[in-house]
């Protein structure tokens, strides 16, 4: 056939022209082995971004418990506090975070009996009694062992100025003026993003 | 076991619950000489998962060894660097 001919001697010639020469295999072979090492250098230090939307006596919990182990494992935690969150940093409010006991199916009484005057409080001292027999940290204290351990406590700006909260309000040590970008520039390099 | 490991300093996080063992048990560690070793004392049965999970994925300390007493976990962890 006439066309198969040349589709031969053009392969023929790109086979030719591809076979580069051993200087240039040892200048890629060179480039290859410092990117290589770039990678391999890279910091693998795992990454976590925690976004605590919550400010009640239980859901303080989780965010902290994980940002505190996190750190004894080396990582980079951010934790960022929005909405009720805050009350979590707040100097005042976090000693006295409440629990709800209505629309929590999990507590021992009904909804219409939960809803009456007092019954938060009730279910706030009974669940603070557990705590403090079962040995489980404060809050204070897990926020005070994130911090030593060099979690950032992120305090979401824009809540701050809903709730007309000053920096002042918070605790020593939590970061302040940071806001979506930030969270989700921390989010983006995360290995781990939680929302709670 | 324990009697034939020398232990440097102790840890009594005895009546303590997740996650203190595991992050006081990073904070003695870090406090420690190359060689040196930890022992740890919990009564938290999460301990002996969390502390072994902990030393497997951090670099520079290694677990000797874990005891399950009558009440109390016992933990010996080794800092290599």
């Amino acid at each position: 056939m006439s066309t198969d001919s040349p589709d031969a001697g053009e392969a023929d010639a790109d086979a030719t022209a591809g076979t580069p020469d051993l200087a240039t295999l040892q200048s890629r072979i060179e480039d290859l082995e410092e990117s290589v090492a770039d990678v391999e250098s890279a910091d693998d230090t795992k990454q976590m971004t925690i976004i605590a939307t919550q400010g009640t006596l239980d859901m303080a919990y989780p965010p902290l418990i994980l940002a505190s182990t996190a750190a004894a494992f080396g990582w980079d935690v951010v934790v960022f506090h929005t909405f009720w969150g805050l009350d979590v940093l707040h100097e005042d409010k976090a000693e006295n975070l409440k629990l709800s006991a209505v629309g929590n199916p999990s507590m021992p009484m009904p909804n219409a009996l939960a809803a009456l005057p007092g019954m938060d409080s009730l279910a706030t001292r009974m669940m603070q009694k557990k705590i403090d027999d079962n040995g489980t940290a404060s809050i204070q204290e897990l926020i005070d062992l994130s911090l030593d351990q060099g979690v950032d406590l992120q305090a979401c700006q824009m809540t701050m100025e809903l709730m007309d909260y000053d920096e002042d309000d918070l605790m020593d040590g939590v970061t302040t003026d940071v806001g979506a970008a930030t969270a989700l520039e921390h989010m983006a390099d995360s290995d781990i993003q939680l929302l709670v | 076991m324990a009697t034939e490991i020398d232990v440097t300093t102790t840890l009594d996080v005895q009546g303590q619950n997740c996650p203190i063992p595991v992050v006081k048990t990073k904070q003695a560690a870090d406090d420690l000489g190359e060689g040196e070793v930890l022992e740890v004392l919990s009564t938290d049965s999460g301990s002996m998962s969390d502390i072994a999970g902990w030393a497997e994925s951090t670099d520079g300390v290694e677990l000797l060894a874990q005891e399950e007493g009558e009440d109390v976990y016992s933990h010996y962890v080794r800092k290599t660097e």
